[in-house]
């Protein structure tokens, strides 16, 4: 009695948190639009960055992207790899969610480009002494590979709903590409494949989210960037974003907090574990960086802790991004998956923060003693701020995520949770 | 501006052929025979081109480079903008700078002055990390070239290089050009490709970097000091502290210079083995 109260009430914060979530979706899309038209109209002309500072939001953008994204594909990775039954409930929102964020980092990186129309280039003549060419490669193959796993991961269900006579069902069809196969033979073979999928992909994941840090380890010009420990940092802060965030969808997307209730749950005490262990790293980059002392290599650090933007890393990194959910996750706070759900949120974004530290600070150093005054040139100055402009086409971005993250709650068909039960692999 | 011209300018390098998409097609198919290969291929391409990197230096016809005296700078700048109005760049692109406060705060109260080019290092950290292989050393004479036509803008090169000598073109424009005076008209010489500067063609949107003026090279590839084709901040120098010529020919300043002097580079640690040398 009391427990039907309890999810009557959720159903109703489901629903006001939807519409919230719809409306700010289409603000921030709309946000987006001038900086649209900015990009494609005037190229880099209203950007802040310069020829010191020459990675901006977008590239942190981008990175931050597609640490989600390479993290939701790993915690998927959870299920259908190491068969973890905990969390196969979001298994397939998991690879919907690395699809979506994907997107998001590739549309970042595309309007970072001078000549968007040569990004092709990379794929005609690829450089692979260059991390990046090897980045582009391997999420190439990823991209493949999210989607041959969410076709098959829905293929069951699509062919069910396409025989519903509506747009719905029209819409399944087409999406079913002529199969008709619904049988339990036909998911379990599915599910194998996707498993073999799955398996492949792990390692890819790894290599291209490590690589996404070794793009930046590898640069010895920059002090702030060039360590050992970078990859293995992207890695960690990958998971842990791409896990809160999922704790988050999971709570929200189709009736998520009744339905998902443990699964929240048990999703925060992972993100927990995986934050503490960033953290851990990342006190250790701090720790022998500040002991060694060497001016190049803390003058990175010292812009983070106590730079201009110091709020950004004490505010929104540490105060929002972890010791905020740290607190709700520890408390008795995390046994409610809304207050679990939200502690998600606050680590999905004070990870934003985190990227922005990482490639910022690591640029704004200069490289040669008194540059900026050498010329008195606005792009030659190591201080930074984002435009409006570029804001705008960012904040466009993450609203067409939530739009799509809201498309996929409206059209993907309902995780059936029987199904685990009587598929074994 | 024909084709031929452009190969001519870009010499050797690994290129883009003034954008034809058939060129990238063909390269495609063989490219794609040569992956089947695999790691192998990859494996056997690293040490061609290590081969290659250790073959170069003896096989290059040239080995330009600069030795700038420092004591002679007088911190005028007329090197600055020689450059600027030989090679037309925009607000923002600086091919060369001249710094004076690089050390700060001095023990003594004498100025220091120092113009820092490309360095067109030996080993430059730039080249290795273009996705496309835009930016490459030029073997004949180990100039850092970028082309323009493959370049896609990401700009990883500026952060790879740790003498600040990229730049990258956002496409503003001095009032001379936005105004339409006849000056807007006169193209840049650069690479001898005399772009004409217009909105959302590269130049803009491409990293730039000083190439030692070398469209004023002859198509032996040699310049001539006598004739004025000479690199526009060393022909300029009014203080005649900027020396250029080719570092392995016994018969040019820079030579003697350095056998004589003593000389530094910047940041040695790295391993770029940069070839402009300062007096100090
Ligand atoms: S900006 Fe151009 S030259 Fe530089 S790394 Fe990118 S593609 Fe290569």
């Amino acid at each position: 009695m009391n427990s039907t109260h309890a999810a009557e009430r959720s159903q109703v914060w489901n629903g006001e948190l939807k519409k919230g979530f719809w409306l700010l979706g289409i603000c921030l899309l709309l946000a987006g639009l001038p900086g649209l038209w900015d990009r494609l109209a005037h190229g880099h002309i209203h950007a802040n960055y310069g020829s010191i500072v020459t990675w901006g939001l977008w590239v942190a953008a981008y990175i931050y992207f597609i640490g989600l994204s390479a993290g939701a594909f790993l915690v998927s990775s959870l299920v259908y790899v190491f068969d973890i039954r905990r969390f196969e409930p979001i298994g397939r929102l998991a690879v919907f969610t690395a699809l979506v964020t994907l997107l998001l980092a590739l549309l970042s990186i595309v309007f970072d480009l001078g000549h968007m129309n040569r990004a092709w280039h990379v794929m005609v003549y690829p450089n692979f002494k260059s991390p990046m060419a090897w980045m582009i490669w391997l999420y190439s193959a990823y991209f493949a590979i999210l989607l041959a796993e969410m076709w098959l991961l829905l293929r069951r269900d699509l062919v069910v709903g396409g025989r519903q006579r509506n747009w719905r069902g029209r819409l399944y069809r087409l999406l079913a590409l002529a199969s008709r196969d619904d049988s339990d033979a036909g998911a379990q073979r599915d599910l194998k494949i996707v498993r073999g999928i799955a398996t492949v992909g792990m390692p890819l994941v790894i290599m291209f989210n490590g690589g996404a840090g070794a793009l930046f380890g590898v640069v010895a010009a920059r002090p702030h960037w060039h360590s050992g420990l970078f990859p293995l940092l992207f890695l960690i802060s990958a998971l842990v974003s791409g896990g809160a965030l999922l704790t988050l969808v999971a709570a929200i997307f189709q009736n998520g907090l009744t339905r998902n209730r443990d699964t929240v749950i048990a999703l925060g005490r992972l993100v927990l574990g995986l934050l503490l262990l960033d953290v851990l790293f990342q006190f250790s980059e701090f720790l022998i960086a500040f002991r060694g002392g060497i001016p190049g290599h803390i003058a990175g650090l010292k812009l983070v802790i106590s730079g201009p933007y110091w709020w950004v890393f004490w505010g929104w990194q540490v105060g929002i991004g972890t010791l905020l959910p740290i607190l709700l996750l520890v408390l008795p706070t995390r046994h409610d998956p809304r207050w679990v759900a939200l502690a998600g949120l606050l680590i999905a974004a004070g990870l934003f923060g985190l990227r922005l530290n990482i490639v910022i600070p690591g640029l704004a150093v200069e490289e040669i003693h008194g540059l900026g005054a050498a010329v008195a040139s606005l792009r030659v100055h190591p201080h930074y701020f984002p435009s409006l402009p570029e804001w705008s086409l960012t904040a466009g971005i993450v609203g067409l995520g939530l739009i799509l993250f809201g498309i996929g709650e409206l059209l993907l068909p309902y995780e059936v949770q029987e199904r685990t039960s009587h598929v074994s692999v | 501006m024909t084709h031929r011209e452009i190969e001519q300018t870009l010499q050797d390098g690994p290129r883009l052929d003034g954008g034809s998409r058939r060129a990238a097609l063909g390269w495609l198919a063989k490219w794609l025979g040569g992956a089947l290969a695999g790691a192998v291929v990859l494996e056997g391409g690293k040490a061609a081109a290590a081969a290659a990197g250790t073959e170069d230096r003896s096989k290059r016809k040239h080995r330009y480079g600069m030795v700038i005296d420092t004591r002679r700078c007088v911190g005028c700048r007329a090197c600055m903008v020689a450059c600027k109005a030989e090679n037309k760049t925009p607000p923002g692109v600086f091919y060369t700078v001249v710094f004076d406060q690089i050390v700060e705060p001095r023990i003594d109260d004498k100025p220091l002055f120092m113009t820092k080019p490309c360095f067109h290092c030996e080993r430059p950290s730039c080249t290795d990390v273009c996705p496309v292989s835009a930016t490459f050393k030029r073997k004949n004479d180990g100039v850092v070239v970028v082309d323009y036509d493959r370049c896609i803008g990401c700009r990883y090169c500026m952060t790879a290089c740790p003498y600040s000598a990229r730049w990258f073109d956002f496409g503003e424009n001095y009032p001379a050009v936005e105004e339409k005076t006849p000056y807007a008209d006169v193209p840049s010489p650069e690479y001898n490709q005399f772009r004409q500067r217009e909105r959302e063609k590269s130049p803009i949107g491409n990293v730039r970097k000083c190439t030692f003026c070398l469209h004023l090279q002859d198509e032996h590839g040699k310049y001539d000091k006598a004739k004025g084709r000479w690199p526009a901040c060393a022909k300029t120098c009014t203080g005649q502290a900027i020396h250029f010529g080719d570092l392995s020919d016994p018969q040019s300043d820079v030579y003697h210079l350095l056998r004589e002097r003593v000389a530094i580079r910047l940041k040695e640690e790295l391993g770029t083995e940069p070839k402009v040398f300062y007096l100090i």
